[in-house]
């Protein structure tokens, strides 16, 4: 076994990371206050030059370090660059609305840079204990973020949710830890899988822990039926932050199961082909679960959050389908997760824009987007399309190779299932959609909804009001996004059609992703 | 081989998208622009399609044209590949000179007129692809992408129906169309899926149709296998190509649809349909296939005579075609299932010929609805008078679908009443009623709307425009040239017909 500190230096992104961090902190202190959107300029470069160090530092390197915690591998390379890029998107997209509707910048940016520390090291970690710190990183961070909109009823009580919620699924896992630990004795994956295979009948408390860290984990990633907190806490949280939660949480608990499994389970063979059905029918039943919710929803944020509880009921299937001697499992979770990281973000980009320039969230309040900003229009029609799964864009392509995967490992009914909420969810996106290019554009507020912002704007009340519709050609543009959300938002409409219609060169990286945790395949 | 027939058949699928994609950097606001730049795109794609069907060498027969990009190697194995048989070639040339006229059409659209093209090209593209497509991933990519375009073209560019007691909201039709249509694609994916799962267990996991149609022939689909999976793709795309119980989202739809979107629907997307039932069902699963035909041949003989009494009962003339389109698809799911050479070869030419006649249906009652605003034919009266040219193209278009020998709808029914004569007597004998009602319903049409007594209040109505006009007069002439001289197309429809209908 290697000595602690060797080989150290791989764990440069890292520390460089938590150093940008304090960086950010302390340049908070000495920056005025109307300058300090910098922050947010100052933590993308970091980002941007960890992308490039990581890039120049770690391809083809393989160790395990800290006597067998953390792996050094193409999979975590992959998800760094990953997390980092999802963290830079965020932030661009986010330093509008935190200028316009957060207080304290410096401490946002600072722990957006912790959760993304965070989140490395779940897609690193080889052992529970490092795992679970890690997941506790990440998560302490969003408790903070999720609360940021201080004047916010909402955003306190979903934080408040969170925070409980958060801390009473870490104690299950935790526990389901420790029973794993004392009826096998070892907590690193390998050594888990190890003793799985050798050990011919299993104890009951090791069930309980399996179970435990199921739950556990299923709180995190808003797994049906542990996903009750997941739309309050979106719908409270400030709109950079839901997006945050959807996007790069979802992908760094998945990064950390699918290594989990992968490593420990997987090799097990004839109990993983047990266990595997276990998990398919949690991805059963959050997919049924979030898409059937969604249909019922008014409020964009609670939308998106039913509509990500769908995506992870597929991403789940995939889970289903891992086998230790075919990659298509792995590569379809892997490529689910880049193509739904870029579509949400174009997506959320282009309804923070909608936010800062109208302050409104409801469906409803999209009418007309269309005529009064075309391109934004286009990024969430495109985005919600590709979500819905319709080519040419990646949600098309990605879902076609994960349900072949899920279809490959002998769940054709649970594929059958997927393709099914699919088509629901096509309904609802479709409904948005509808808004945004058939409904007409709503009149400005009447004199008394405007002293009151806290109207409720339900959809209902605009479409039993004709009076508040505007022909066509009288509606009030809106002004053109700043530059940094443009830039997302284009970015994002290139890299959906892109990864639609050609997503070879994405999918090698992830081919070499998933050899490196399953190498049987 | 050239040059033309290495690329052609990838150029046709790339045209429109490229075209589309272009499109959208075109200033807005301007819309004769969009409307020109869409005019050029179609006409490089009815170029490339009569080149490409003028070109397809019947003697030979096959697949012609082929040509292969590689796409994504193991563990998916899906590979861009191109080719055409004598089914596609008519198919692709209908699509060819559809959108065209679509395209031409569609000049009264004033209102985000880019966004509309953009939509109807991408729309054009993914039924280019489906025809031409050697593998189930891309022709299940191109037909998601000419079903994806349909809400937004109809739900912003269409029009709501009152019947007095209550609306049917254009957002009611696109919704209604875009959950059917993409229900019957739930079946198709699931369908794929079973497919790519027992070709890996043959041991090569393949969306190719041409390895899965030698793994099929090599007898590795067994016969249960083949009838639980056959009826997938028979009802999933049976759902696009009308077949009852589940058309009912086709009349909407084409009524609720903008002159240029119903001429392609009902035109050529129905037949996406029908063709898949041919490329995928009958060529992957003939066991199933025969299983199955007769079911789908009853189904069929319904879609006949429902389709025609409902279109008698209908007083919306939009109402009235896409009943009738309805009961006109019924004949190509009767020919297909058949399973007799002239049964199935009048299937296909009757897709052609009904592709036609239908647009051209609809391109003349747009250009009514444009200038009356009514579509009532208890309203509307003696339009002979004020709009003679387009009465007389809407006249002969009618003519054919009631199958009158001269126009191409006689040759395709009576083909397709040929092959059920001696397959199926007695659906066949009822199906001949159901040309005989659709003669009544037509002709009741044409007696009152147009050649009945002069109604004053439309006397301000001017007759079609010249883009109308030429449109008509083209779609006029392909009815009359393939009604007295079939043989150029039947002549290629039949030599893959032929090997199609080989393996049962």
């Amino acid at each position: 076994m290697s000595g602690l500190t060797d080989n150290l230096y791989l764990l440069t992104p890292e520390f460089a990371l938590a150093g940008l961090a304090f960086l950010v902190f302390a340049v908070d202190l000495l920056l005025p206050e109307e300058r300090k959107h910098l922050l947010g300029w100052l933590a993308v470069l970091g980002l941007l030059g960890l992308v490039v160090l990581s890039l120049l530092l770690l391809p083809g390197k393989e160790a395990t370090l800290y006597g067998g915690l953390l792996a050094i591998d193409g999979y975590a390379l992959f998800f760094k660059v990953l997390f980092l890029g999802i963290g830079v998107f965020i932030i661009l997209s986010s330093i509008d609305y935190v200028k316009l509707h957060l207080t304290h910048p410096g401490e946002f940016y600072g722990l957006l840079l912790f959760s993304i520390l965070g989140m490395n090291l779940m897609a690193q970690s080889r052992e529970l204990l490092t795992a679970y710190i890690s997941l506790e990183l990440l998560s302490f961070s969003l408790y903070v973020m999720v609360a940021y909109a201080l004047g916010n009823p909402k955003s306190n009580e979903g934080s408040l949710k969170y925070i409980i919620i958060g801390a009473f699924s870490s104690a299950i896992l935790l526990y389901g830890i420790s029973m794993v630990y004392s009826s096998l004795g070892v907590t690193r994956f390998e050594g888990i899988s190890a003793a799985l295979s050798s050990i011919t009948d299993l104890r009951p408390a090791l069930w309980v822990g399996l179970a435990l860290i199921i739950v556990g984990l299923g709180f995190k990633l808003a797994a049906a039926p542990f996903h009750m907190w997941a739309p309050d806490v979106y719908e409270g949280a400030p709109l950079p932050v839901t997006a945050y939660l959807a996007i790069a949480s979802k992908a760094a608990a998945f990064a950390l199961l699918l290594r989990l499994l992968a490593e420990a389970f997987v090799p097990v063979g004839d109990r993983w082909d047990q266990w595997q059905i276990i998990v398919a029918a949690l991805a059963a039943l959050t997919m049924l679960l979030g898409n059937l919710v969604a249909l019922a929803q008014r409020n964009l944020k609670r939308l998106m959050a039913y509509s990500s509880i769908g995506h992870v009921g597929y991403i789940l299937a995939g889970a289903a389908a891992l086998s230790p001697d075919s990659l298509l499992g792995a590569n379809g979770i892997i490529f689910y997760l880049v193509g739904y990281s870029v579509t949400s973000i174009m997506v959320f980009a282009a309804l923070i824009a909608f936010f800062n320039a109208t302050g409104q969230e409801e469906i409803a309040d999209l009418a007309g987007l269309a005529d009064r900003q075309p391109l934004l229009a286009m990024a969430v029609a495109i985005g919600l399309f590709s979500l819905g799964g319709l080519p040419i864009f990646v949600g098309f392509t990605m879902k076609f190779y994960l349900f072949t995967a899920v279809a490959n490992a002998g769940f054709l009914w649970l594929a059958g299932l997927a393709i099914f909420t699919s088509l629901i969810s096509l309904y609802y996106y479709l409904q948005v959609i509808r808004q945004m290019y058939i409904q007409p554009a709503l009149a400005a507020p009447l004199p008394g909804e405007e002293d009151n912002p806290d109207n409720e704007h339900s959809s209902a009340e605009h479409t039993h009001t004709p009076s508040h519709h505007l022909p066509h050609d009288d509606y009030e543009p809106l002004p053109r996004p700043p530059a940094a959300l443009l830039a997302v938002v284009v970015l994002g409409l290139i890299a959906t059609v892109a990864l639609g219609v050609y997503p070879a060169p994405l999918l090698e990286l992830v081919e070499a992703a998933s050899a490196a945790i399953l190498p049987g395949g | 081989m050239s040059n033309f027939d290495q690329s052609a058949l990838l150029l046709i699928i790339l045209a429109p998208l490229a075209g589309a994609l272009l499109s959208v950097f075109l200033p807005r606001g301007r819309p004769n622009d969009a409307w020109y730049f869409a005019i050029f795109v179609s006409a490089i794609t009815l170029i490339l399609s009569l080149l490409l069907f003028a070109r397809y060498d019947f003697s030979a027969g096959g697949y012609q044209f082929a040509r292969t990009y590689e796409w994504l190697d193991a563990p998916l194995n899906i590979d861009l590949s191109l080719a055409m048989d004598g089914i596609a070639a008519p198919l692709v040339l209908l699509n060819g000179i559809v959108l065209f006229g679509a395209v031409l059409i569609s000049q009264t659209i004033k209102h985000r007129t880019r966004d509309f093209f953009v939509l109807l090209l991408a729309l054009g593209s993914g039924v280019f692809g489906v025809f031409v497509v050697q593998d189930l991933f891309f022709l299940f990519f191109f037909y998601e992408l000419a079903v994806l375009p349909m809400y937004l073209l109809i739900g912003v560019w269409g029009s709501s129906t009152d019947f007095g007691s209550f609306v049917r909201t254009k957002e009611y039709g696109a919704m209604k169309l875009m959950l059917f249509l993409v229900a019957g694609s739930v079946l198709i994916w699931i369908g794929i899926l079973a497919l790519y799962v027992a070709a890996g267990q043959a041991g090569s996991p393949t969306f190719s149709l041409v390895t899965l149609g030698e793994l099929s022939q090599s007898g590795h689909f067994g016969p249960d296998f083949q009838n639980w999976v056959f009826p997938l793709f028979m009802i999933g795309f049976g759902v696009l190509a009308g077949l009852w119980p589940f058309h009912t989202w086709s009349p909407d739809g084409h009524v609720a649809a903008p002159t240029g979107v119903s001429m392609l629907h009902a035109g050529v997307l129905m037949k996406l349909g029908a063709f898949g039932i041919i490329r995928v069902g009958m060529a992957l699963l003939p066991e199933g296939a025969a299983a199955w035909m007769p079911v789908l041949i009853v189904l069929g003989t319904v879609n006949v005579i429902y389709g025609a009494i409902s279109a008698m009962s209908q007083r919306d003339l939009k109402y009235i075609i896409g009943y009738s389109s309805v009961s006109h698809m019924g004949y190509v799911l009767m020919g297909i299932a058949t399973l007799h050479p002239v049964g199935l070869t009048g299937a296909v030419l009757q897709m052609f010929s009904h592709g036609i006649m239908t647009a051209l249906m609809f391109a003349m009652v747009g250009a009514i609805y444009e200038r009356s605003h009514v579509r009532d034919i208890t309203v509307l009266n003696g339009l002979m008078k004020r709009m003679g040219t387009t009465s007389f193209f809407f006249a002969i278009a009618g003519l054919a679908s009631l199958g009158l020998p001269g126009l191409s709808g006689f040759v395709a029914e009576f083909m397709v009443f040929t092959g059920a004569f001696r397959t199926y007597l007695p659906l066949a004998v009822l199906a001949v009623i159901g040309a005989a009602l659709t003669a009544v319903y037509i002709l009741r049409l044409l007696a009152r709307t147009f050649f009945g007594e002069a109604d004053p209040q439309w006397e301000h109505l001017t007759d079609a425009s010249p883009v109308e006009k030429t449109v008509g007069a083209a779609f006029v002439l392909i009815l009359l040239f393939v009604g007295v001289w079939p043989a150029p197309l039947t002549r290629v429809i039949n030599v893959s017909v032929e090997s199609a209908l080989g393996l049962f």
